[in-house]
């Protein structure tokens, strides 16, 4: 996995909640066996007047000129911002890879649904929760000035602006050190594999149906 | 001794270590595999050159992409066959099972599960699908991953997880004739929000739950994870024994005594505490459907499409309204339809399918309704539903009658609304676009859902039951 250190970006305003990720990655690009080739298609249906389908060349396609992502000031965003409950929905793994290969490292929210959340450290970026006032106050100061950009830090767990405001947020020890060291979770686990190994002896012996068969 | 919960209980039952910073490795007992959420864990496990930890704890079967009719033609989308193609070939490679589409088994994942035994209580259960919440209602722990972590449970039997919070949802008191497990899942998500559980593991107790069957308690468990809860539970109780006992791949002789004891043991203690408790008396709710494009967006049949009170949902309240083509103040029975779809992991089950039967037999679809259609959950509910009649009550009322999957529920196969088109779906979500783009979506019970095909617009059920 890609190491997650500090970022520099350009702020991109996606002024909702509950933002589900049916909406981040429509189903029919799900059909998909790749993880990579996702980043035209996010947001598809708001993005776009027509509609998509999955390998359909997205440059000719009418843009709808009144969605976020699609106004100059935004092009090259790498940090979203949004609102509450962001991920919500269905556990599919292509909305992070999507926000990924649009360019995205860094989602702040006032909140993510649980599995969304979980996913996005399984790829290298990284989502900040901060308070609504904070959300607030970002969503003011990136509307207001071009080219509003933030600083993260992710040793230091600090957002700063490009106006010298400067908020901290939490995050979980384990999380945060696999993403410092772009560390493969599987590898890790298996670091573990005689305890794994005797626990499951154990188990299974007390729990002899957990062995049927299932053919 | 603390007094623990359920999935106190489950939690540390599985937990092959604490690690230090908080967090826990986790035993997994079953995965459960579709063919969506899978190909790029087997090919991560494939570049790093792994073998599954223990091939038997997985089980896969095709559910999202496959067609609901002239299955004998094959698959007509060359990506969506493309996906079914690659589930079979990995499961073939690393010798899974695979309950492909030729299958008597095949159905949806989250209805096969629970009807042959695959999933039992007391087990840790994950899929790389949201709605895996359904199968706590068996008084296991299971929630929905993420393909990275399909392929570490491949790989490891086991995840690293962070122990939700314990939350408590008691429902008092009993259900209205004709008000069902959907409406109460509505009704709690309409109570609590989408993020009301959101970082919790819900149980669902009290009276109302201890009367469910287990279909309505699964219906329930599957909803959880629109209240933001990966996880909910039911403790185990006989409904729960009855259910398992004689399913194919559960425990017999000597072997089900042992699990039957253990599993007995799987509940919360009386003096348990809960981080957050919700209590609802079960006679004041309605039938629910939802008017909006998130499930906490519901309102009880005799309802009205609500006014604008929130200030700060303002602008989501009118998105979404103006993605529904609808006006606050409408009267929700005034909401009309031109589809009707009764299926998904939600309320695909056999007594889902009996109760819509039950009110459309003898009687026709609307005039307005351009399609009407009943998914069964699994081939074995299909031939259930057909030796009790019911297909022929659901075609002789102007129903289609398919062959099971996921189907509309996401229309990832053909099965789908054309925009501006509006649907009666005893499905999970109405989120913009998820039965098609631009389709509108009304989440409802099957009872409901069958009363809005013979109407054309939404009726309350209730009035079925009198008498």
């Amino acid at each position: 996995m890609q190491k997650f250190i500090s970022h520099i970006g350009l702020v991109a305003p996606l002024d909702r909640s509950n933002v589900d990720t049916d909406a981040i990655i429509p189903k029919q690009f799900l059909k998909s066996i790749r993880r990579t080739g996702f980043g035209p298609y996010l947001f598809d249906e708001w993005r776009y007047l027509d509609h998509g389908e999955p390998g359909q060349d997205c440059t000719n396609r009418p843009l709808n000129q009144d969605f976020v992502l699609n106004e100059g000031r935004y092009q090259g965003a790498t940090v979203l911002l949004t609102r509450e409950n962001f991920g919500c929905g269905s556990s599919r793994e292509h909305a992070p890879w999507a926000l990924l290969d649009y360019g995205f490292q860094v989602i702040l929210a006032e909140s993510f649904a649980d599995i969304f959340y979980s996913n996005c450290f399984k790829n290298g970026m990284l989502p900040i929760v901060l308070s609504s006032h904070q959300i607030g106050e970002l969503f003011k100061a990136t509307l207001s000035i071009p080219g509003f950009s933030l600083d993260v830090d992710l040793e230091q767990q600090t957002v700063t602006s490009s106006t010298g405001t400067r908020y901290t947020f939490d995050l979980d020890a384990y999380r945060k050190h696999c993403l410092l060291n772009g560390l493969d979770e599987i590898g890790q686990t298996l670091s573990y594999k005689q305890e794994i190994a005797d626990f499951e002896s154990e188990h299974l012996k007390k729990n002899s149906w957990l062995t049927q068969e299932v053919r | 001794m603390a007094a623990k919960t359920l999935y106190d209980k489950l939690w540390e039952s599985h937990e092959v270590r604490k690690n230090d910073n908080g967090t826990s490795l986790l035993y997994i007992d079953r995965q459960l595999i579709h063919e969506v959420t899978s190909p790029q864990a087997f090919e991560g496990l494939r570049m790093n050159k792994r073998a599954p930890w223990r091939k038997d704890a997985n089980v896969a079967v095709p559910d999202h992409n496959i067609p609901t009719k002239d299955r004998d033609k094959g698959i007509e989308d060359p990506v969506s066959k493309l996906q079914i193609d690659t589930l079979a070939s990995n499961t073939a490679e690393l010798d899974i099972t695979n309950f492909d589409m030729s299958d008597p088994r095949q159905g949806i994942v989250h209805v096969i599960g629970p009807e042959q035994g695959i999933t039992l209580p007391g087990m840790t259960i994950v899929c790389g699908d949201s709605h895996t919440s359904t199968h706590g209602a068996l008084g296991a722990l299971a929630f929905g991953i993420g393909t990275s972590e399909v392929e570490h449970v491949l790989a490891t039997q086991c995840l690293v997880q962070e122990k939700s919070k314990n939350m408590l949802v008691r429902v008092d008191g009993a259900l209205h004739a004709g008000v069902t497990a959907k409406d109460l899942i509505l009704a709690i998500i309409g109570q609590i929000g989408t993020a009301g559980g959101t970082g919790h593991a819900i149980e669902f107790g009290g009276e109302a739950i201890q009367n469910m069957s287990m279909e309505g308690r699964m219906t329930v468990c599957n909803m959880t994870i629109e209240a933001g809860a990966k996880a909910g539970l039911i403790a185990v109780d006989d409904t729960t024994i009855e259910y398992v006992k004689g399913r194919n791949f559960a425990p017999k002789g000597s072997a089900w005594d042992v699990a039957e004891a253990h599993w007995r043991t799987l509940q919360s203690d009386a003096d348990a505490s809960y981080d957050k408790t919700i209590v609802m008396d079960a006679s004041h709710i309605k039938p629910m459907v939802t008017w909006g494009t998130s499930p906490e967006m519901v309102a009880p049949v005799d309802g009205f499409v609500p006014e604008i009170s929130d200030p700060n949902k303002a602008e989501q309240f009118r998105s979404a309204l103006k993605y529904m083509g609808l006006t606050p103040g409408m009267p929700i029975e005034q909401i009309t339809f031109d589809k009707i779809f009764i299926g998904s992991c939600t309320n695909s089950r056999i007594e889902d399918l009996r109760e819509a039967a039950r009110i459309v037999k003898g009687k026709r679809i609307a005039s307005a309704i351009s399609l009407a259609m009943v998914v069964p959950g699994s081939g074995p509910v299909k031939a259930q539903a057909e030796a009790e009649g019911l297909d022929k009550i659901f075609l002789d009322a102007g129903f289609e009658w398919r062959e099971p999957g996921c189907s509309m529920c996401l229309a990832m196969n053909a099965d789908r609304l054309e925009p501006g088109e509006r649907c009666a779906s005893t499905s999970n979500r109405n989120f913009e676009g998820r039965q098609g783009q631009g389709g509108r979506t009304h989440l409802l019970s099957p009872a409901m859902a069958a009363a809005a095909a013979i109407a054309g617009h939404v009726t309350n059920v209730t009035k079925y039951y009198e008498n």
